[in-house]
């Protein structure tokens, strides 16, 4: 599995994901410049995360305009793989891959914790080999990860089975106390209509070893590389 | 009489008697501007005037030392051809008036001294100093301050992974803020900021010069008093988002051979960065401030010189490289002037545009700083014996839990971001932090520590202590002890009693650390937290990061496994005097504090070592403030396990025994088959062990006084920040 890491100016996760990605799984990796308009013969692309122009006008708003994001756009068109992780997912939204907005957290505040997410669908292409119901345990660092999408939207949503992550207690529950920042529904992840799309505001890339906390990260790659394989047979 | 006015001197902290001096080695009156300039060199933020020969005391060097004192920041060996660079800095002044840009630009501040290095920082420690919060101008500080941090941090991409908060009366009004950087790079990266070549091109680089901060440096040596809030012009606004590009560009420039120095912008702008970088190189150098792109109309030359605008360095490359340098500025979409140039002779010249506006020999500058031993006295003091009573230790354990000083700190630091880079292994809220130096199998522990109530009995004996417990947190995680950064934070020195205690701390913290071998790469002082009249308690804060070879060796603070033996090791004494106890019962302050006893200090921590490194006990925790049962309790919570104790028994008050806090003392758990294996270690370096209870259960149960569920404890210890 080929994979990009777009880099935006203010972006740092684009280490870690490459971290995750190329020393724990051995899968190649290339950073992709924010001005870059070829993505040549990328089977996946990341958006990671960060504070790309500082989070400044309003979290991605400014990254969507850069000459990468085009790219992206077309390669997404053409069923390629997109991940937007924290600011990933604020830039996708912004460019209008995938709905909603990410506000304030409810408490105002920064939050740096784990969390346990649930799996709530298995369809999509990150979520390949994943069990409905299954729980995630991640981390996540975000100011502005309160998922919001109007009635409609947030219908559309779940009729599709578009949702594929909710944040719950560490037995699966959805419950407020187990919701980090105020998300409508618990939603911590979404997909496109076809699933080669997902937004999501934890950071799989922190949970790729037991040394750092735990490798529920892997999960999620190593579905990409399924799906990719599956797309291939 | 001279032309300068007192009104003149005043506005840059200089006294008559050092006029009178720069006239002496100017051979001439200074103007306006040159006057400036040397109000901010020889201030004490940047010339150290009040405690260089004291510093001098101070132990340097020693194996691992690759840089000492006197560069951005220092640089120890950790092995794999690597260096940690690190440094602490105080942004006291600047967060007592606008907490927020205060902090962050204090974050901002250490994170360019790292990255100048050619280092890449790797984690941010912060060492905070609060008036009580039931005041709502101390709360507006700590929330200022704590969201400053974080929203910089964050933004950059440095995780923050420990550091201090303490609550004290002695802060309302004068903050402490204290924010320490670690970074890696390898030996042969390493960077130092002297330009020795003349003909080399100066760069300035970054944000553009505004009129923020001008006076800095000198409002950092002065007192406080209600007119600070006018002030506010001269703190500085951070934007961490330029700060990132500058330093991923200071990593890029950092390859090229072109380049041959990067200096920070810090105290005094543009004046103290390029008259060091020339200085320590044995240089000069001449700046155009016409070339200084502005963000104001109408900016004097007085003002460019002295702003201290963030975000901006000084970047000085050879003739032929200045291509290649714009090449990395440009991919990142940063600024630079061709500010100047590198000349032979030893001076500091000014001009704009064709006007020559001063023109200062840089040894008059920097080493004629005229150095002041103010007067000390020291304070007359009596060994008071302190006698408290313990009625009820369950309820007086949960108080304690609840004490602003002791609670957990989990509400400040889940607003940081602690794991970006992916080397966190153990972050904050325990005893040391511990990260993974990157490709490699090993970590480096970092901590902060000082006591203000131990360093107000006996200022000697209090740093002492802090480097002591600094040392001992690094041990408890299995690292070895590496080397020391600190920051010394004083009222105003010209008080005999002051400069007394600023003697005495320098004191205490050369000669604990010679008696642990660490090396004093990098610090910072900050004198005049003086705030009208009402001066600090003295401050000294240890910054120490330490070694792990093995990661797979290292060890956690709470109990791990059911049935484990938990062991006391050190000795407890009757010590009361500036406990945290002594203040949630409402002693004053007085008595003399815990003992330091560095030769058993030294014999605790090598065994210690020993036990952890050969894999015999599963858990260390460092007992500090609160005492014993508070360390029980802690330990608990870190770990999810219970604890069960017969009643504590000793030579000591109950109340000493419960919450005294004797220093050398650490807590351990380990399985039943390996306590012969503690015993015999600790036996042979003299280190007194007590066997206290088993880990097991969901309560922590002492004896029949305290018998109390874990929820119950954790409710207590979490508590809100606004909890009185």
């Amino acid at each position: 599995m080929k994979t990009g890491i777009v880099v935006f100016p203010g972006t740092w996760s684009d280490r870690d994901c490459a971290y995750a990605l190329h020393d724990v799984l051995g899968e190649p990796v290339r950073y992709v410049g924010h001005r870059e308009r070829d993505l040549g013969d990328l089977d996946l692309v990341i958006l990671p995360g960060g504070f790309s122009y500082g989070d400044y006008l309003r979290c991605g708003a400014i990254a969507r305009f850069t000459p990468v994001m085009e790219a992206v756009a077309r390669f997404a068109q053409d069923g390629g793989l997109v991940l937007g992780i924290c600011n990933g997912f604020q830039v996708l939204q912004e460019a209008r891959l995938l709905p909603g907005a990410l506000l304030r957290n409810a408490s105002c505040e920064f939050r740096c914790e784990w969390v346990s997410l649930r799996v709530e669908q298995t369809w999509s292409a990150f979520t390949q080999g994943m069990r409905p119901g299954q729980v995630l345990s991640l981390p996540i660092s975000h100011g502005e990860g309160n998922f919001y999408a109007d009635p409609a939207t947030l219908e559309l949503l779940q009729a599709n089975d578009r949702i594929v992550f909710r944040y719950a207690t560490p037995q699966g529950q959805v419950a407020p106390q187990a919701n980090p920042n105020g998300s409508t529904a618990g939603i911590a992840g979404i997909c496109n209509a076809r699933g080669n799309v997902l937004g999501l505001m934890p950071h799989p890339e922190r949970a790729c070893e037991a040394l750092l906390g735990g490798s529920d990260g892997l999960v999620l790659f190593r579905a990409a590389v399924m799906a990719l394989q599956a797309a291939a047979v | 009489m001279p032309l300068a006015s007192a009104r003149d001197l005043r506005e840059v902290s200089l006294t008559e008697a050092e006029y009178r001096r720069i006239v002496e080695l100017l051979e001439r009156e200074p103007n306006d501007l040159e006057l400036g300039i040397f109000g901010a060199l020889w201030s004490e933020h940047c010339g150290y005037k009040t405690s260089k020969r004291l510093l001098a005391a101070l132990p340097s060097g020693g194996r691992a030392v690759l840089q000492g004192p006197g560069e951005n920041a220092g640089a120890v060996d950790i092995g794999n051809g690597l260096a940690a660079v690190f440094k602490i800095e105080s942004h006291n002044h600047p967060s007592a008036i606008e907490p927020y840009q205060g902090a962050a630009t204090g974050v901002g501040g250490i994170l360019r001294d790292v990255f100048t290095m050619g280092a890449r920082p790797i984690a941010i420690l912060d060492s905070l100093r609060f008036g009580p919060l039931g005041v709502p101008h101390n709360r507006y500080l700590f929330q200022g301050v704590v969201a400053g941090i974080g929203g910089y941090g964050n933004c950059f991409g440095c995780p923050t992974v420990g550091g201090e908060i303490s609550f004290d009366e002695g802060y309302s009004d004068n903050p402490i803020v204290n924010a320490m950087c670690v970074g890696i790079v390898p030996h042969g990266r390493l960077r130092r900021a002297r330009a020795e070549q003349a003909g080399d091109i100066v760069l300035l680089v970054g944000a553009a010069t505004g009129r923020d901060g001008i006076h800095g440096a000198t409002f950092a040596s002065v007192e406080m008093d209600s007119t600070s809030a006018a002030r506010r012009p001269a703190v500085q606004v951070g934007n961490p988002f330029l700060e990132k590009l500058l330093c991923e560009a200071c990593l890029q420039l950092n390859e090229l051979d072109d380049v041959v120095a990067i200096q920070d912008l810090g105290a005094a702008g543009l004046t103290s960065a390029a008259s060091e970088l020339a200085h320590r190189g044995g240089r000069g150098v001449e700046i155009d401030v016409a070339v200084v792109s502005r963000r104001e109309r109408g900016m004097s030359a007085y003002e460019v010189m002295l702003s201290e605008s963030q975000e901006r360095m000084l970047v000085v490359v050879r003739p032929g490289g200045e291509a290649r340098a714009r090449a990395i500025f440009d991919a990142f979409e940063l600024h630079a002037d061709r500010i100047g140039t590198i000349t032979p002779q030893q001076r500091l010249r000014v001009r704009e545009g064709r006007a020559l506006r001063a023109d200062l020999q840089l040894r008059a500058l920097i080493d004629a700083v005229p150095l002041r031993t103010p007067a000390a006295m020291a304070p007359v003091r009596r060994a008071v014996e302190v006698a408290l009573p313990l009625d009820d230790p369950e309820d007086a354990l949960l108080a304690m839990l609840r004490r602003p000083n002791l609670r957990s700190r989990r509400p400040v630091y889940r607003t940081y971001d602690h794991q970006v880079q992916n080397n966190t292994v153990l972050g904050p809220g325990g005893d040391a932090a511990l990260l993974r130096v990157a490709g490699t199998s090993s970590g480096l522990a970092l901590t902060t520590d000082g006591n203000p109530w131990y360093t107000s009995l006996d200022p000697y004996a209090g740093t002492q202590a802090a480097v002591a417990e600094a040392a001992r947190n690094i041990v408890c995680t299995g690292a070895r002890p590496l080397a020391v950064t600190n920051c010394l934070n004083f009222g105003n020195p010209e008080r005999p009693q002051v400069f007394w205690q600023l003697r005495e701390s320098v004191r205490g913290l050369a000669d604990a650390c010679r008696a642990f071998g660490l090396p004093v790469v990098s610090g910072n002082v900050s004198l005049y937290n003086e705030t009208s009249g009402r001066n600090i308690p003295p401050t000294p804060v240890i910054g120490m990061i330490g070694l792990l070879e093995d990661l797979d060796r290292r060890c956690p603070s709470g109990f791990q496994e059911d049935g484990d033996v938990i062991c006391l090791l050190g000795e407890t004494r009757e010590e009361l005097a500036g406990s945290e106890y002594a203040r949630l019962q409402g002693a004053p302050l007085q008595g003399l504090p815990p003992r330091v006893d560095l030769d058993a200090e030294r014999r605790l921590q090598g065994a210690l070592l020993e036990v952890i490194h050969e894999g015999s006990v599963r858990s260390a925790h460092d007992l500090a403030e609160g005492g014993l049962l508070v360390g029980l309790a802690e330990a608990a919570l870190f770990g999810r396990h219970g604890v069960r104790c017969p009643a504590l028994t000793g030579q000591v008050s109950a109340a000493a025994l419960a919450f005294g806090e004797s220093q050398g003392r650490v807590l351990v758990s380990a399985a039943p088959r390996r306590v012969p294996d503690v015993q015999k270690v600790m036996a042979a370096a003299g280190v007194p062990v007590h066997a206290l209870g088993v880990v097991g259960g969901d309560e922590l149960q002492v004896g029949p006084a305290v018998r109390v569920r874990l929820d119950r404890l954790r409710e207590a210890w979490e508590c809100a920040w606004d909890t009185p």
